[in-house]
């Protein structure tokens, strides 16, 4: 039956050609990357190809790359790296989708919006809490030397790098993922069970192959991201990978160096290459339904014993995970903290301080960050129709593009908007560079695969046949896709909402290069200017549990919104 | 003339008055890598000195700064710059970014220690000077049973290995002037024998400066090569931190300089003269801030036992320091450590811990040829891969600025330095371990 459901291959995308619409906004999208990210990456990366001195053409700089021990020893750890944080992760992923979707589990809407809580520790101040926590003379580490003796180094080498990637992008495989599980036809399900299929099996033969496309949209994102993810290695003093390699060469002053870029491009490539592979295994497959409105999985309740094993998975997970906001809370309240337990003593004086100035960075952070989600739940809902629904000629290289985004350097994109639109003058003379509004658009490009993967999981699962039955009853291709995708679609989009809201609201490189004035400066910016001295720290770290707070609120009200339309879908069946 | 166009003229050249008096205020733009605690007195100050006028800061690390300044410079809306480095005001500089100017404050000399404390040129200036030394977290000395480090040599001793840190130079211009003072102090050769034996004890290498301080402060790392503010600022903050200035230490001032083309040039000017008059320098004196003023006379304010580097002369003025030999190889050298010591950390500390450990053998018991292998180790663990001359000739350093000329490229050279290094300390880790065998 499983088999049944997963290679019936149909024909996708029957109709003849493209709709004058289609292709208008196929174009429109390809400006919007040419403009907001070919050009600005292109006036940097150039570099990358040209002989230094005389500026001509070459490649000779990658093939000193290839001959550079350092490099290659950078890349087979950022290799190495980004699969072993798949693997953790989605340890971590697993249990906490398959519980909160699958059983009748109280406080599931709490757990999802916990669990999502990782991907938004600040940068800087959260890597000081995760070493005073985990750290080689961290809380842990202090009290485990001093009752046994012995230390565990979870922050060492390649392996801490895994582990704080782990606990850090888990997320993105768990919003993704139970996105999908929610969207399985509860028919599905059911027709296994009359067959005999139950538990495990169930769970391994149609649950888990039918929420594939989620899976692997989750999946493909930490693997790039722990990629081009510079803050934690260089946090852990681990140079030699790839991204941490990139930005050091990049931001050394008055050298010339043109690795930097060559190890950018390399990461781009890398990036594109790996999104093409996830999109060729999941190709072969259908992974949608036809009925639809089956309000996702039959939620279940659990038996007394498999509850408390339920509850004492989900409590464990939680508490590995937040442990760093935990160690993020304690040190905002923490007067001195070092080379103990616990801070010395607590005191509300860091959030008195920051609380007059921190209504301008929220109000900027919620403004740049909604607004770089909201175009990229718009574009990324777009590729992800055009790819999907379309037969265009070099629709994919939509996707690529965006996937291009995520492992583009941010400290790269920055400098490559300044140089793009730096001498673009709006009337009056001032540059247009330095209109806030570009933070906002270079939030949004670094953001769009994560919206992107969200939407395209979710359409992955609607059967064309739907749109068909509208079309052959009348409907235009843009009233079928909004009365029957738009709704249909509305949780994953949902869900790539907020992850690329939340991850905005935390990002620092680029934005780092385009903030103009402290009046236009978003929150973690704030934070920055705290973290460069050892009396910000407190400070710090109550703006970043400002930040936090604000984003998780965000995100349970997102969560809750979810949870009404899959409801209302139950309800209507 | 009728009286109301009198009274029009007199309005406008009222106005004009008015207007002139406003040319030193308005808005400054200030890029700087300093920390709000420190930029904030500032601004306070400024602002009550000159009604009218208002400082923005704009925080950016120093790299990105530079940075910032380069891509901007078409329509360049910043008025100054002001950070620590000295060699990123040199990049400023060349790269015409800096505009000249003749500050209004006398009685400001001509070095403090042995650095220079303006451009000579004019370009920028040094409005406050740091001193280089060693900090360290108290509770973990004791709790690890540590000694408290007196000079540069102690941190090479073998109680202190994986227990200290320093910042990359390639990544700290102040770092690098330490570095380079040893250089100058001990000789190329020597000097890099030193480095090298202090670097094999690091449990990590920065990418930041203020990355030291805040691993001393929480005390993942206990002994910290830090500028000494980052220290005095952390123990006005509580930290349970010490600090010492070794014998022989660089005094390096931290600057300021009036970007080309500013905006509100006159503004910047101001602020420019507000720093090294008494009352910006005063302010250098606070607590939270806590740098040691260029102008002498302020030191009358500081309290009883503020360092004073016009009178002490073992801060800074023992050490010679030629700018030009500096200026000269200051890629190569940070190229050289970061190639042999940074991403060759591994391996420098297994050479260095295995030297150790026949050491310490050899202490129980004395073998003549062990100890003859142990200083082979030594040796090959402070060879280089090129010479004192070879660092400052145009065939390496052109490598690395984008000249005109043919050479090597960057990518090659720092291949071959490091494969150079990779070899040695395997050589030398190879020889230590023998020679603990033959201890035994």
């Amino acid at each position: 039956m499983t088999q049944a459901v997963l290679s019936h291959k149909r024909p996708r995308g029957r109709r003849a050609s493209a709709t004058p619409g289609q292709i208008g906004l196929a174009l429109a999208i390809a400006a919007f990357f040419v403009v907001f990210l070919a050009a600005p990456v292109a006036t940097v990366v150039y570099v990358a190809f040209t002989e230094k001195g005389t500026g001509a053409f070459t490649l000779i700089n990658f093939v000193d790359f290839a001959r550079t021990d350092l490099f290659i020893r950078s890349f087979w750890n950022s290799i190495y790296a980004s699969t072993m944080t798949v693997v953790v992760a989605s340890m971590i992923a697993l249990p906490l989708a398959y519980i909160t979707t699958r059983f009748d589990f109280r406080g599931s809407v709490l757990i999802q919006t916990l669990a999502f809580l990782p991907l938004i520790m600040p940068p800087f101040v959260g890597a000081v809490a995760m070493l005073l926590l985990f750290g080689r003379n961290g809380s842990i580490n202090l009290l485990l030397d001093d009752y046994f003796d012995f230390k565990i180094p979870f922050m060492e080498g390649l392996n801490g790098v895994i582990f704080v990637q782990s606990i850090h992008y888990f997320p993105f495989i768990l919003v993704n993922l139970s996105t999908a599980m929610r969207n399985i036809d509860r028919s599905m399900e059911e027709a296994a069970q009359n067959l005999g299929s139950s538990g495990f099996r169930l769970f391994r033969r149609i649950v888990l192959p039918l929420a594939m496309p989620g899976y692997v949209a989750g999946a493909s994102l930490v693997f790039v991201k722990v990629m081009d993810d510079l803050a934690t290695p260089l946090l852990l003093g681990v140079k030699d990978m790839l991204a941490p390699q990139a930005y050091l060469r990049v931001t050394s002053v008055g050298i010339t160096d043109p690795m930097g870029y060559v190890i950018s491009v390399v990461l781009v490539l890398i990036a594109v290459l790996c999104m093409w592979l996830w999109a060729r295994a999941v190709a072969g497959k259908d992974y949608n339904t036809e009925q639809r409105g089956g309000g996702g999985l039959a939620k279940r309740s659990m038996k007394p014993h498999e509850k408390w094993i339920a509850y004492g998975v989900v409590l464990l997970i939680l508490l590995l995970v937040l442990a760093p906001h935990i160690s993020l809370l304690l040190l905002s309240f923490a007067t001195v903290w070092s080379f103990s337990p616990l801070p010395d003593a607590y005191t509300t004086a860091h959030y008195t301080r920051v609380f007059s100035e921190s209504f301008d960075y929220i109000k900027n952070t919620l403004i740049y960050s909604s607004l770089a989600g909201l175009i990229d739940i718009i574009i990324g809902g777009a590729i992800a129709y055009l790819v999907l629904r379309t037969k265009l000629i070099g629709r994919t290289w939509l996707d690529w593009a965006a996937s291009a985004a995520l492992a583009i350097p941010g400290v790269v994109l920055g400098i490559g908007f300044l140089r793009a639109f730096y001498d673009v003058q709006l009337p009056g003379g001032r540059p247009l560079a330095t209109m806030w509004i570009m933070i906002v658009l270079a939030l949004a490009v670094r953001r769009l695969a994560y919206a992107l993967r969200a939407c395209y999981a979710s359409l992955q699962q609607i059967s064309v046949s739907l749109e068909e039955a509208a079309e052959s009853l009348g409907a235009t291709k843009l009233r079928s896709a909004r009365k029957i995708l738009l709704p249909l679609m509305v949780g994953g989009i949902l869900a790539g909402f907020i992850t690329s809201f939340a991850t905005a609201a935390v990002e620092l490189s680029a934005t780092l290069m385009l903030v103009q004035s402290s009046d236009d400066a978003p929150l973690v910016y704030g934070l920055y200017v705290f973290m460069q001295s050892a009396a910000g720290r407190g400070p710090g770290a109550a703006l970043g549990v400002i930040a936090v707070l604000l984003v998780a609120a965000c995100t349970y009200l997102s969560h809750l919104v979810i949870e009404r339309t899959q409801s209302a879908k139950g309800a209507i069946q | 003339m009728s009286r109301l166009s009198v009274f029009a003229v007199a309005a406008a050249v009222g106005l004009l008055g008015i207007g002139a008096a406003c040319a030193q205020t308005g808005k400054v733009t200030v890029v700087t890598s300093f920390a709000k605690d420190v930029t904030d007195p500032f601004k306070k100050a400024f602002e009550k000195a000159y009604p009218g006028a208002t400082l923005d800061v704009q925080n950016r690390n120093t790299n990105a700064g530079v940075k910032y300044l380069e891509e901007t410079r078409s329509n360049n809306q910043v008025d100054i710059f002001w950070a620590s480095a000295p060699d990123a005001f040199e990049a400023l500089k060349v790269k015409g970014l800096l505009q000249k100017y003749q500050v209004k404050t006398v009685g400001i000399p001509e070095k403090i220690g042995s650095f220079p404390i303006n451009d000579p040129q004019g370009f920028y200036f040094g409005f406050a000077a740091s001193g280089y030394g060693i900090m360290w977290n108290d509770r973990y000395a004791r709790a690890n049973k540590l000694p408290e480090p007196k000079d540069w040599s102690d941190l090479a001793r073998p109680v202190y290995f994986d227990h200290t840190l320093m910042a990359a130079p390639s990544r700290s211009g102040t770092t690098h002037l330490t570095i380079e003072t040893i250089l100058q102090g001990e000789g190329w050769d020597k000097g890099w024998r030193t480095i090298k034996e202090v670097s094999g004890n690091f449990r990590q290498v920065t990418d930041r400066s203020f990355g030291v301080p805040e691993a001393v402060n929480s005390g993942q790392v206990g002994f910290g090569v830090v500028i000494d503010f980052f220290a005095f600022s952390a123990q006005a903050s509580g930290f349970p931190v010490k600090f010492v200035y070794p014998t022989v230490t660089t005094i390096v001032p931290a600057n300021v300089g009036l970007i080309a083309n500013a905006p509100n040039k006159a503004a910047g000017e101001a602020f420019l003269d507000f720093l090294l008059s008494p009352a910006g320098q005063t302010v250098l004196l606070e607590p939270g801030i806590r740098r040691l003023p260029v102008l002498p006379a302020t030191y009358a304010q500081a309290p009883a036992d503020y360092p004073n580097p016009f009178k002490d002369p073992s801060l800074g003025a023992r050490v010679k320091f030629d700018v030009e030999i500096s200026e000269k190889r200051t890629d190569v050298v940070d190229a050289l450590f970061d190639q042999m010591i940074t991403f060759q950390l591994e391996g420098l500390k297994g050479a260095t811990k295995a030297i150790h450990d026949a050491e310490a053998a050899l202490a129980k018991k004395d073998n003549a040829e062990a100890r003859a292998l142990v200083k082979e180790a030594r040796d090959l663990v402070a060879a280089m891969p090129i010479t004192e001359p070879q660092a400052r000739a145009p065939e390496i350093t052109s490598a690395f600025t984008g000249a005109k000329e043919k050479g090597a490229r960057q990518a090659e050279l720092e291949q071959q330095w490091a494969a150079f290094a990779k070899g040695k300390f395997e050589q030398a880790r190879t020889k230590a371990e023998q020679a603990v065998k033959l201890a035994r």
